[in-house]
């Protein structure tokens, strides 16, 4: 009790410096839990994935469609419990900014895969009714203030022309990861349109989605799934729908790693200027480890000291950084809106950041506390700080 | 009277450890600040070499990127009789007919697919690009198999090696040679003969007509013509605009992550620069009592104290920029979030990114010496004389 008090004093003497490395720990900290958030939010999509979903696509690439006739020989694989299917929109809502993720789905059977939209029944029932139709995320709704009934109108970038989509549901995660960013609109009204203008484009897949119902059987029912199609016209790649999320998170792979190796680079920044501090600190204070050591208390005392004061320091900063952090990144994820579908601190980056606080203060540590423990008493008790 | 500089110098080496760290923050500082410039002038620089200024690229209206876009034959036709075109040797237009698609290959070592666009180019397609030259190999043959591959991609993708195959479009295709476009982004493609990849693909429309003007000042009225004409749907940009274009996203994401990034960091750093300043002020109260009793001014002593730290951060702000330097040699390669395929390029320094460095790293250190030195030079005399 008494060393505590002690250790809080001395960190006290010097309340600018002190103030100064606590800011320097917050911001460090805090940055640290930003970049790691940015990250799980990358990743956020693969996460939410489940894996009793094969996602079937083009094997040369996803830029090439797969034939509607696909539809009934994938079901009639085994094990096979239900296929939906989608392509890829990519419409512009006003400005090309306002970017949101777009798919014009099968229907029904494409939702039925989906348990994790929660959608009223009504809603469901609207939506299934009217071929213009569209089901928008919540997500997406707070940010563009769609209601039901509303009317949409998108620009087409693959499928040319104006569409106008009237907003008949609105649909919640069933978690918070789920990602409510995204806008449905019916498969058949995109290919009665195209059947018009552009025939040779219709009745074209982008995606099959297709329910399992053991997960362990994925690997033999998407084996069996390409073997159906293989040496065909349009050879498929069926995979996991998380291996398939993750496919896409690798190709910016390159990005991930470097905000990765910077968040890193922010602990090592701020554990020189931590130890920059307690350095400072203990050549000040040699003469008062000399004194000490002269009424007989031993080096483990004054490592325990300086250990206790850096991590004090250390710590301290690590809370005020991780409660400023929650509030930062709801703000951001508002501002950023639909560009990262979920953007949350998870518990795994708050116990990261503890660690590394606790790292930062036991690394700054060390230095000081092998002078103090060296110190000679009567050069200690000489020198003038 | 100023207060020599070598005083100043001597007194940042005294204390070489406390030094030593807060130049390395400030140098990682630094470095992070001054990698995030280059890579980004790589981005840029790749994709204006990719476009020649008065090549022009035409595309379907209201498509962002080639891939998504198509030009049926009969506009293809029509757009080749402009009278804008310059003409070839031989007295034909200069434009190239393509075709663009993304295929998805797997990388050495690794085997993660990432997305490759292969490009089916014209017969004029190599002289409208003059960057691009062949490193080894061969031209592919027109009407056969054969493909070449771009520098980056060769080295990155498994089985895009020269003498290599690739197998799409339910064909083999052989990598007959290897080019360099001089770090453009078509260093991150394949190309082929658009009349065999059409049919492979199953394309019955090109993906974007490329052709070069016959001077700089008809665009304007060659775009009019192009965009005025009822039997065309099509967009007219100048090549290197429509480069520019296709990265927009991926630029405006590494500045803004750059500048995040920056911010937070220096003010880490700028808090290690003010601590190790107010302890030198510290340490040194009746030195500072001593030079004002000699006759040295308040202002030369804030300037003394000023240039220490600032000297403290040319120091970290040079270690920095030297490692950055060294990011010159690394390649780096994501998606481009627009035409989502995989595009190469490098860091790359210039005098204007050392400059604004080094001009970020004096920033640092004068803000982060500014109030010590302000404590410095507020002592009075005799209450510093007396502290020593």
């Amino acid at each position: 009790m008494y060393t505590l008090r002690l250790i809080v004093k001395n960190s006290l003497r010097h309340k600018l410096r002190t103030s100064l490395t606590i800011l320097g720990l917050v911001v460090a900290i805090f940055a640290f839990g930003l970049l790691q958030t940015v990250i799980d939010a990358w990743y956020a999509g693969a996460e939410g994935a489940s894996n009793t979903t094969l996602v079937t696509r083009n094997k040369t690439s996803l830029v090439f469609p797969l034939p509607l006739s696909y539809e009934a020989r994938i079901h009639a694989v085994a094990g096979v419990a239900g296929v939906g299917y989608a392509n890829w929109f990519q419409g512009t809502y006003k400005d090309p900014k306002n970017f949101f993720a777009q798919f014009a789905i099968s229907g029904a059977s494409y939702l039925d895969i989906y348990p994790d939209y929660l959608l009223p029944h009504d809603q469901r029932a609207a939506f299934l009714r009217d071929r213009k139709g569209a089901l928008v995320g919540r997500k997406l709704a707070d940010q563009f203030g769609f209601k039901v009934g509303d009317v949409i109108p998108l620009k087409g970038t693959i499928y040319p022309g104006d569409w106008e989509l009237v907003v008949r549901g609105i649909f919640d995660g069933r978690q918070s990861t789920t990602n409510t960013a995204t806008l449905f609109l019916h498969w058949d009204y995109v290919n009665e349109s195209l059947k018009k203008t552009l025939p040779r484009r219709a009745n074209q897949i982008g995606v099959y989605v297709v329910r399992i119902d053991e997960p362990e059987n994925a690997a033999a029912i998407s084996a069996a799934i390409d073997k159906e199609f293989s040496n065909s016209l349009a050879e498929t790649l069926t995979e996991t729908e998380k291996a398939f999320q993750l496919g896409f998170v690798s190709m910016s792979e390159a990005i991930v790693v470097a905000i990765r190796v910077v968040s890193f680079v922010v602990i090592v920044i701020i554990a020189a200027v931590m130890a920059n501090t307690m350095a400072m600190s203990a050549r000040e204070r040699l003469g008062e480890y000399a004194t000490l050591k002269a009424l007989g208390f031993g080096p483990g005392f004054l490592t325990a000291m300086i250990l206790g004061e850096s991590l004090l320091l250390s710590l301290f900063g690590a809370v005020l950084g991780i409660v400023i952090l929650f509030p930062f990144a709801a703000f951001l994820g508002n501002v950023m809106g639909t560009l990262f579908p979920v953007f949350e601190v998870t518990r795994l980056t708050v116990l990261q950041q503890i660690l590394a606080a606790l790292a930062i203060g036991l690394v700054a540590a060390i230095a000081p506390a092998l002078r103090a423990t060296r110190v000679n008493i009567v050069e200690g008790l000489r020198s003038i700080g | 009277m100023k207060i020599p500089l070598f005083y100043v110098a001597r007194n940042l080496w005294a204390r070489r450890l406390t030094t030593a760290l807060t130049a390395v923050g400030l140098a990682l500082v630094v470095f992070v600040f001054a990698t995030v410039l280059m890579l980004d002038e790589g981005l840029r620089n790749t994709l204006v070499t990719t476009g020649e200024y008065d090549n022009v690229v035409l595309i379907r209206r209201s498509a962002d990127t080639e891939v998504q876009s198509s030009v049926e034959r009969a506009q293809a036709s029509i757009v080749s009789s402009h009278p804008f075109i310059a003409l070839g040797a031989d007295g034909r237009p200069l434009l190239s007919r393509e075709t663009v698609v993304l295929i998805s290959l797997n990388k050495r070592g690794s085997a993660k697919p990432s997305n490759v666009i292969i490009r089916g180019i014209g017969e004029r397609g190599l002289a409208l690009r003059p960057q691009v030259r062949l490193t080894a190999g061969r031209m592919f043959r027109p009407g056969a198999s054969e493909i070449i591959a771009g520098a980056s991609i060769a080295r990155r993708f498994s089985g895009a090696g020269i003498g290599e195959t690739l197998r799409f479009g339910q064909r083999e295709w052989t990598v007959v040679g290897l080019f360099d476009a001089g770090n453009s982004g078509f260093d991150s493609e394949v190309w082929g003969d658009a009349d065999q990849l059409m049919p492979a693909f199953r394309r019955v429309a090109y993906s974007a007509v490329v052709l070069r003007l016959a001077g700089t000042s008809l665009f304007d009225g060659f775009r009019k013509d192009i965009e005025g004409d009822q039997r065309l749907t099509l967009d007219a940009k100048r090549e290197q605009t429509f480069y520019a274009d296709q990265s927009k996203a991926l630029s405006t994401f590494i500045s803004v992550l750059g500048l995040i990034l920056s911010v937070i960091f220096s003010i880490g750093a700028m808090i290690g620069a003010t601590i190790t300043m107010y302890a030198s002020v510290a340490n040194r109260v009746g030195e500072i009592g001593t030079l004002r009793a000699l006759g040295f001014q308040r202002r030369s002593i804030l300037a003394a104290f000023l240039a220490e730290s600032m000297l403290l951060a040319v120091v970290g702000g040079v270690l920095g920029l030297g490692c950055a330097s060294l990011m010159q040699f690394i390649s780096f390669s994501t998606t481009n979030f627009q035409s989502f395929s995989e595009l190469a390029f490098g860091f790359r320094l210039t005098a204007d990114i050392v400059v604004k460095t080094l001009v970020f790293s004096l920033v640092m250190g004068f803000i982060g010496g500014v109030l010590p030195a302000l404590r410095a030079a507020r002592m009075k005399i005799v209450d510093a004389l007396r502290a020593a």
